[in-house]
């Protein structure tokens, strides 16, 4: 994905708190990949190099729930410089398996996971790590969102399908292409 | 023989549709080929009107009725899919969605559920509501079968199989509204019921995976609830 002509629109990938397996349905979009990647510049992702999220993107597409501090930074970030910002399979739509923790309180949950359990030096994680926020979050439920793709993972059909028509300025009809689950 | 209930005559979504008079508008539209969504309805069991999916307009009244317990009357005019009933049918499966843990992704009945498919027909690609996330527990205390209160949309088919059709009440619901519980017997472990004769039947007309069969999770499972009609014309003598 050649570095920049001007002209093409702007594509980034995010990841929140998710399995990458949205990331990886993307990758399932094999050699349409190559056909999709003429028409716009990659400009962050977990799949290339960028560090920094750039000033202006035309559509990012968002995997995963929002879970923690760092989650909800990263996201109002996004969002500041996101023209169509899209919640991409079922943990951005619903909060789904990282949401499961909902109604467990996060210090039960953390004493559970790293206390007791015979380890040889328990503690709880503090530093250089984000904190969990009380609540797992749909991606909706902290930023604007504008097209919703539901699906765990959606399909690599269903994400080519968005794609192209976000690119090509139309709003896909999600409804006909996926649903929550499958 | 009591003699047979006058005939009606009706407009369904434009069309002219004639019904028994003991006839519920749900069951004159579908025998005419007009589909309203439902839930809780299940063909073969009492109607509660429960789910309020099957909500209809008729001319004159601006209160919405429910089809399933709504019976026709002579010069009905009932529509079916108008913008507002999308609307509200809309919001009422969000709400669902929104106030247990539905986690379609790693659901026994995931592809095979009756709550999923009426999202999905509804166009419903995410939740506007806030999710409740209440902690509830799973009884899987039963030799052959686990009830998982997460995945329960309180539809009482469970109920009223056992108690209409297998005739041992093992089901009830406790509490009111939003804290309302599925319960075997008097509130004890589904293991430990005495009435419970193990016949899976409520297994069977769950329409969500709230209910279901422990030897057959992880595979493709559909539920058969079409057994409750033929039992019901068994019984009437109809077969």
């Amino acid at each position: 994905m050649s570095k920049s002509t001007a002209s093409k629109p702007t594509l980034a990938t995010v990841w929140l708190d998710g399995c990458s397996g949205c990331h990886m349905s993307i990758l399932d979009m094999d050699e349409r990949l190559v056909e999709l990647s003429d028409q716009f510049d990659l400009v962050y992702s977990p799949l290339v190099d960028y560090k920094e999220f750039p000033a202006h993107v035309d559509v990012a597409l968002i995997e995963g729930s929002v879970s923690s501090d760092e989650d909800e930074r990263k996201i109002r970030l996004v969002r500041a410089h996101t023209r169509m910002l899209v919640s991409l399979g079922d943990c951005a739509v619903t909060g789904n398996v990282p949401a499961m923790r909902n109604p467990i309180p996060v210090s039960e949950l953390l004493d559970c996971v790293y206390k007791g359990n015979g380890l040889l030096q328990e503690q709880i994680p503090a530093e250089r790590l984000p904190s969990l926020l009380p609540r797992v979050r749909p991606v909706h439920e902290v930023v604007e969102v504008d097209v919703f793709v539901p699906g765990c993972p959606p399909s690599a059909d269903t994400i080519f399908t968005v794609i192209s028509e976000l690119l090509a300025g139309r709003v896909p009809q999600i409804a006909a292409l996926s649903r929550f689950g499958a | 023989m009591s003699p047979a209930p006058a005939v009606k005559t009706l407009l369904i979504d434009g069309k002219d549709v004639s019904a028994s008079g003991d006839q519920t508008i749900l069951g004159a539209a579908r025998e005419n080929g007009i589909s309203i969504p439902t839930l809780c309805h299940l063909d073969g069991l009492t109607e509660v009107g429960a789910c309020r999916l099957c909500l209809v307009e008729l001319k004159g009244s601006t209160r919405l009725q429910p089809a399933c317990v709504m019976l026709v009357e002579e010069g009905m005019e009932v529509t079916t899919h108008t913008p507002r009933l999308q609307k509200y049918r809309r919001m009422i499966l969000e709400l669902l969605f929104a106030e247990r843990n539905h986690v379609c992704s790693v659901c026994v009945a995931n592809n095979m559920c009756e709550l999923q498919d009426q999202a999905e027909a509804h166009g419903i690609t995410h939740v506007r509501f806030p999710y409740r996330s209440p902690s509830l527990p799973v009884d899987a205390s039963h030799e052959r079968f686990a009830l998982d209160h997460n995945r329960c949309i309180l539809c009482t088919r469970c109920v009223r199989v056992c108690n209409e059709i297998e005739g041992a009440h093992t089901w009830d619901l406790l509490g009111r509204g939003v804290n309302s519980l599925l319960i075997s017997d008097l509130h004890e472990p589904w293991g430990e019921s005495d009435t419970c004769t193990s016949c899976g039947k409520c297994v069977q007309v769950c329409p969500t995976g709230a209910l279901f069969d422990k030897s057959k999770v992880g595979g493709k499972v559909r539920k058969n609830p079409d057994f409750l009609s033929y039992l019901n014309e068994m019984r009437e003598g109809l077969r």
